[in-house]
């Protein structure tokens, strides 16, 4: 048998050949060269950064000269944390961020739920249009146009006294906390802007989460005795629960990062971002900022912890 | 003899498409009935109509006498295995069996008694505890069946649920489906596309064309006496022959259905029907031959033996011709 003609392998020379054939016999190689970058980038630049900015939050300011003394490292800086003007602060962030997530959950839902089981072809298309158009326009410009509509003389008084119902708008600003003197300088403010605001980062995730729920799930749970309100209870959202965490990371850990919403939108009462962006810009007070942007991450590190416990990813 | 379920001209339309054409069909409690026939032939619609997933456009059903149209699902006394057996992910086998249990609110160690009992009865104790992506298709399949009786339904229906097991699994559990069936007595209704599966089972079987059911019958009947070309041709692969054909071979023309075990092929000349062998299979105890009868092929199986006729040889065909069973005209 002659080995020019009808030789089995195909002879190909060349450095891009050799590398592939070398990619080919160690696949590993190559997913080692393709992660690399993202590795170094998410290991030095994201991890470092973190790292530096847990450092920061262990020095603490001289009350003298109001300088940050890097010779000792102290807690002081976290008891600091703890006294009440700070705590309030602390608290205020987690309730609202709470709150916040809860109604996305909730209005994400349904949406969601339509989108994954009912939406096809065109109608898929709209809904992922109409979910991410808000995301297209400037978050300024968005949070501004809120001012405008809560304001006093914004379009929601108005509509309101059109309806003649003024007197209600009314009471409910006269309550106490979620109350103030017009929408746009109350919490109820703050709190519709911000769902509105990280609706897509909830909605998203979920629908994912309910479009991997096949179908005749819902079929057998309710061929076993289930109502539609236990299929519900028992199938469609435990098995969505791990999209609806997803989606509640998002809102729960931009809500309290959040600085500029609360500043145009609200009380003047202080945020965690607002806390963090006041005390490292004009009160210099380093570690006491990076001692705020710790709290966001040891709550969402125990709230994960809290959810695998409670089984919120078996379905994954 | 009780009726378990009855159908009166149900028919479901989507859209344009006709599913489901006048079906009519009573199905007698404690029998093992199946429903055949080709996809798309409406069987698996039908079965969805009767646990309720499809709601008829039209007719009349009956579940032991009780109008069931419009009842819901989850108030049908009616279970069901599903073709993926579409077993709860997030839950455990023995939480997947109880589920009906506990949507009745059983208390949970009688919940977890019954289910465990369900899954002996299954074959599968002491696998309680794994999650359904821990168990291999034909476990997973038992699961199904464990959850779907554990209720004890008047009512069994079974989609295709052997079909994404393999053969040896699949003849295993077409034997234990057969000896639960009459151990329990309950009423099973069996959708499947394979003609062997629904005769080595079924009591009866219900034949399905577009949207139509073209025979039922008891598996002798449907075998030996099918109404239709449609039957002859898709229970047990008959020899479908011509009006012209037949006219020549009895002096009436008309369908008539012949089954290839009935025909005999041997070397050589001396009947009066001459042709060629186009191929043929050995399957084993038996061979496949076609034959090439003066453009008409004919299927014969036959014992094999040492001296089966070759590929391209002149054979002679010979019947008996009380084995040529007349057809209707139609379809």
């Amino acid at each position: 048998m002659s080995t020019t003609d009808d030789a089995f392998t195909e002879q190909r020379h060349g450095a891009l050949t050799a590398l592939s054939d070398l990619f080919w016999r160690r696949p590993k190689l190559l997913v080692l060269l393709l992660l690399a970058p993202p590795l170094l980038w998410l290991g030095v630049i994201y991890v470092g950064a973190l790292l530096a900015l847990l450092l920061q939050s262990f020095y603490a300011i001289d009350e003298f000269t109001g300088l940050v003394d890097y010779d000792v490292l102290t807690l002081k800086t976290y008891r600091e944390l703890f006294n009440p003007a700070n705590l309030d602060i602390i608290i205020r962030t987690v309730l609202m961020a709470t709150t916040v997530t809860l109604a996305s959950a909730i209005i994400a839902f349904p949406i969601a739920y339509m989108a994954a089981r009912y939406a096809r072809g065109k109608w898929k298309a709209m809904f992922y249009l109409a979910v991410m158009l808000p995301l297209w326009s400037s978050y300024l410009v968005k949070i501004y146009a809120w001012k405008l509509i809560l304001a006093k003389e914004g379009i929601l008084n108005w509509l309101f006294a059109q309806l003649h119902l003024t007197g209600l708008l009314e009471a409910y600003l006269g309550l106490p906390v979620v109350g103030g003197g017009s929408l746009s300088i109350s919490y109820t403010g703050t709190f519709l802007v911000f769902v509105y605001v990280w609706m897509p980062f909830m909605i998203l995730p979920t629908q994912a989460a309910l479009e991997r729920v096949p179908v005749n799930l819902t079929d057998a749970s309710s061929d076993l005795g289930a109502t539609p309100w236990q299929t519900f209870r028992h199938v469609t959202f435990p098995l969505a629960l791990p999209g609806i965490i997803a989606g509640s990371i998002f809102t729960f850990s931009l809500t309290l990062g959040d600085y500029i919403i609360p500043q145009i939108i609200g009380s003047s009462r202080l945020f965690i971002g607002q806390a963090v962006y006041a005390h490292q810009g004009t009160a210099g007070n380093i570690p006491l900022a990076a001692a705020f942007s710790v709290v966001p991450i040891v709550i969402m590190g125990l709230y994960l912890w809290m959810a695998q416990r409670k089984g919120a990813f078996d379905a994954l | 003899m009780t009726t378990a379920v009855s159908l009166k001209a149900i028919t479901r339309r989507f859209g344009d498409v006709l599913a489901l054409d006048a079906i009519d069909l009573d199905i007698v409690e404690g029998e093992f009935f199946a429903m055949l026939g080709p996809s798309g032939s409406g069987k698996t619609t039908c079965l969805r109509v009767i646990a309720g997933f499809e709601q008829p456009s039209s007719g009349e059903l009956a579940i032991f006498g009780e109008r069931a149209e419009t009842v819901p699902p989850y108030k049908r006394n009616v279970n069901t295995v599903f073709q993926d057996y579409a077993l709860f992910p997030h839950l455990n086998v023995i939480d997947n069996v109880a589920y009906s249990l506990m949507l009745r609110k059983v208390e949970r160690s009688e919940r977890y008694r019954q289910a465990e009992a369900a899954l002996e009865m299954v074959k599968l104790s002491g696998y309680g505890a794994r999650r359904p992506g821990q168990l291999s298709g034909g476990q997973r399949q038992r699961v199904a069946l464990a959850r779907a009786l554990v209720n004890r339904p008047k009512v069994l229906l079974l989609d295709e649920p052997l079909g994404a097991l393999d053969l040896k699994l699949r003849e295993q559990m077409q034997e234990e489906l057969k000896s639960l069936q009459k151990r329990l007595g309950i009423t099973f209704i069996f959708v499947t596309h394979d003609q062997g599966e629904a005769m080595s089972m079924a009591d009866r079987i219900a034949v399905f064309n577009l949207g139509r059911i073209m025979q039922v019958g008891t598996p002798e009947e449907i075998y030996l006496t099918p109404a239709s070309r449609f039957v002859a041709d898709f229970v047990g692969s008959s020899n479908v022959l011509p009006p012209d054909f037949v006219g020549t071979l009895t002096g009436k023309p008309g369908w008539a259905s012949l089954r290839p075990e009935a025909v005999t092929v041997t070397a050589g000349a001396g009947a009066n029907l001459i042709g060629m062998v186009v191929s043929r299979s050995y399957l084993g105890a038996t061979t496949r031959l076609t034959v090439d009868i003066a453009g008409q092929r004919i299927h014969a199986v036959m014992p094999s033996g040492p001296a089966m006729p070759e590929e391209g040889e002149q054979v002679a065909v010979s019947f008996d011709p009380s084995a040529l069973h007349r057809l209707a005209d139609t379809p």
